[in-house]
């Protein structure tokens, strides 16, 4: 089914691509927000263009190819699904995602992937090719967060990466050790054990925008995780 | 050993001329006060233990306890009373962060005691609701601005979504993790036979819970817990909550202890991973940032749920609840100072907020001086504490209004203020299972619909004695308060006249 995004404003397109269970393919997308949002099932829904804020919030199952940038709070709350980004996406990707997957080739703004969580066989899987801004992973609670960098050899994130974290992982690809992070994270250079933990996914990923992952790999990774000694909670008293 | 302190806070009194030793007193008391001495066949208990919850004593079978305010005083002193010098010594023991339940307990005006009401004399007769139909039902959510025909001249049925109450009362929000689960399946229950709803605080849906979805409200906090589509699709509405009238301007923190077995599961986080609330929702920075996450649930819901936002009542409200009410929420919910709650940080919850009396006053005013009022309906808590408390808030601009502590006092509670401990006798502010079990949901569920049936009478009959037959008809009826002992500028804010005027 092919949609013309322009045509029909965010209400009208939504109800289409909520009714329909065939792959869908959505043109001329000019910044129409909420594409696919409370989505199920298993099709492919494919954007040319840039979808606007919102893209696949608490998305279901599907499968969302964007061929073009995406903007703010790509994958808020999803479940599960994948979401393909052949560009650079902005802030708030990812926020409080419980399952599924989400692939940007380029960049991703600040406060990606705060508090997402994982549950059972969900496990949710953020992977950045570019940079990222600050406030990465904060809150973390679950799930898989890469950043890459691939672009150039500055560093691949912000300030503050995973503050207030109590569990989950990230990793960072840079020849940079990570300096003055927050003191519930754990900063330690990738062990074997841990690269072959990510491998499968740094696979897809190259697959998918047909990197090469012999050359992804050719650099360090540095691995952040929650300090357990130093939780997150404070001390109380009771009154 | 350090010196403590602390002095027990009151005193378990034991007749021993009625006690028969049939420890029933220490099976209760889940915080082990009361002891069995063997060898000499006694009862005896430790007063610091107690937190005066009242099981103990309502469970004697010979009323041989009762629980007394202990007399040991400090020398007197107006500035460092009892209480403030207690709090410097436990933070000066321990380092931590003082930590309370339930809703502000400090004395500080409750305007609700300051306005009265008005009844008909000789002309425009009061209405019996005894032999007159009485409505009280509500509709909430947006109002059309205006009638709409189609090329026919037909009626177009463009009306935005609705929830539709036999009476303006709604159970307010408290997390399964907060409460136990028949706490939950009491309130459930009660919601659909009265025709009302309750709502499930930022803890997910329990499954047994869903076929109650037409009376629940889902919440949606800044943790995201236990949200996806299903969970939103399950309720009658969804509640944004950006805010709680007991803890202002922070988050949450149900810590791993208390996540376990269904509590995990409805979370959907792992048995003991700390369930963290953040302060604020990191995606929402302003009203186009909260514009955009009501309107990504309205989609996720295909526009057939009202949305709901919650904030606390605090000093900018009416500013805040007119951006809210331009974000395309349907319902603002506004929790004044003395919300309850499972746990809050006891400087937050004494010092922080304002009431909800002038707040709910200074936002319907601002509406609608904005002509913004039908956008929204308002729904008020944060301590409704009977059905006068109802009738005057609506008189001052509320659609409805939420209860919490009432409702959990209706099951049972005491107001020991303790649910902090997860120890609450009552098997209310718990998730041990001993504990848990002391609710019977059966007895529960029937306590809250006597509650509601009663409030709701008293309702009619405050309405009838004004002439009023309709609770729409008393909205924003301010000429039905009059104020006591308020100064000019308080009257000013609550927009009405004083007492003999």
């Amino acid at each position: 089914m092919d949609l013309y995004a322009s045509q029909l404003g965010h209400k009208a397109l939504n109800d289409k691509i909520r009714e329909s269970n065939e792959d869908i393919v959505i043109e001329s997308c000019f910044g129409e927000r909420f594409i696919g949002s409370g989505v199920s099932g298993d099709n492919t829904i494919t954007i040319n263009g840039t979808p606007g804020n919102a893209l696949g919030a608490y998305l279901d199952g599907p499968t969302v190819i964007v061929n073009g940038n995406a903007q703010d709070s790509v994958g808020d709350t999803m479940n599960n699904g994948k979401i393909i980004i052949n560009g650079s996406a902005g802030d708030a990707l990812g926020y409080a995602m419980r399952g599924g997957k989400i692939f940007v080739k380029g960049d991703a703004g600040y406060r990606t992937g705060i508090h997402m969580k994982e549950y059972q066989d969900k496990r949710p899987v953020i992977v950045i090719g570019g940079r990222v801004g600050s406030f990465l992973g904060e809150y973390l609670a679950g799930g898989l967060i890469i950043v890459l960098g691939l672009e150039n050899d500055h560093f691949p994130a912000g300030y503050f990466a995973g503050t207030g974290m109590h569990g989950g992982e990230i990793f960072l690809r840079t020849d940079k050790h990570p300096e003055n992070m927050p003191e519930q994270v754990i900063v330690s250079e990738a062990t074997a054990e841990d690269m072959a933990g990510i491998s499968d996914i740094i696979g897809e990923y190259a697959d998918t925008f047909g990197f090469n992952m012999e050359e992804i790999l050719g650099k360090t990774f540095y691995k952040l995780a929650p300090n357990a000694k130093n939780p997150y909670r404070q001390l109380y008293t009771e009154n | 050993m350090p010196v403590n302190y602390l002095y027990p806070e009151y005193e378990i009194v034991r007749n021993y001329d009625r006690c028969i030793v049939c420890r029933a007193c220490e099976r209760q008391c889940a915080n082990e006060a009361h002891e069995y001495l063997e060898d000499k066949n006694k009862m005896v208990c430790d007063d610091a233990k107690c937190v005066n919850c009242h099981r103990c004593v309502s469970l004697c079978p010979t009323r041989a306890l009762k629980i007394v305010k202990s007399d040991h005083t400090f020398k007197e002193n107006g500035n460092w009373t009892k209480k403030i010098i207690n709090e410097v010594y436990k933070q000066a023991g321990s380092g931590g962060v003082l930590l309370s339940s339930m809703g502000n307990p400090e004395h500080y005006p409750v305007y609700f005691d300051k306005i009265l009401l008005n009844a008909s004399q000789v002309t425009n007769p009061p209405i019996d609701p005894l032999r007159e139909p009485m409505e009280t039902k509500v509709f909430l959510g947006a109002k059309p601005a205006k009638i709409e025909r189609d090329e026919n001249g037909k009626l177009k049925r463009n009306t935005p979504p609705h929830l539709t109450l036999s009476m303006p009362i709604m159970f307010s929000a408290m997390s399964y993790g907060s409460i136990s689960y028949n706490a939950h399946e009491s309130l459930a229950r009660a919601a659909k036979e009265l025709g009302i709803l309750y709502n499930t605080g930022e803890g997910g849906l329990h499954e047994d819970f869903a076929q109650y979805g037409e009376n629940t409200i889902v919440q949606v906090a800044s943790g995201r817990f236990g949200v996806h589509t299903t969970y939103l699709n399950t309720g009658a509405a969804v509640e944004i909550k950006m805010g709680q009238g007991a803890k202002p301007g922070i988050g949450g923190h149900l810590p791993g202890t208390k996540i376990v077995g269904d509590v995990s599961k409805t979370r959907m986080i792992p048995e003991g991973s700390d369930s963290i609330s953040p302060a604020p929702h990191h995606d929402i920075y302003s009203i186009e940032d909260l514009r955009q996450l009501v309107y990504s649930l309205k989609e996720a819901t295909a526009y057939t749920k009202p949305v709901i936002v919650k904030i606390a009542a605090v000093h900018n409200i009416s500013a805040i609840a007119s951006g809210i009410a331009r974000s395309g929420a349907d319902i603002i919910s506004i929790d004044g100072f003395r919300g309850g709650t499972g746990a809050a940080p006891t400087r937050i919850r004494d010092n922080v907020g304002i009431p909800i009396e002038l707040a709910l006053a200074s936002v319907d005013k601002r509406l609608r001086d904005e002509g913004i009022r039908d956008n929204v309906s308002i729904v008020v808590g944060g301590s409704i504490r009977s059905s006068a408390d109802i009738v005057k808030a609506v008189a001052l601009g509320a659609d409805c209004v939420y209860i919490g502590t009432s409702a959990l006092l209706a099951i049972g509670c005491h107001l020991c203020r303790s649910c902090q401990t997860g120890k609450c006798n009552w098997g209310i502010a718990t998730q041990r299972e001993d504990l848990v079990k002391r609710l019977n949901p059966n007895i529960g569920y029937k306590r809250l619909v006597n509650l509601m049936t009663a409030w709701q009478h008293e309702i009619k009959e405050m309405m009838g004695g004004m002439g009023i037959n309709s609770i729409e008809s008393l909205r924003g009826n301010r000429l039905m308060l009059r104020g006591v002992g308020l100064n000019e500028k308080e009257l000013e804010i609550l927009g009405i006249n004083h007492a003999g005027e």
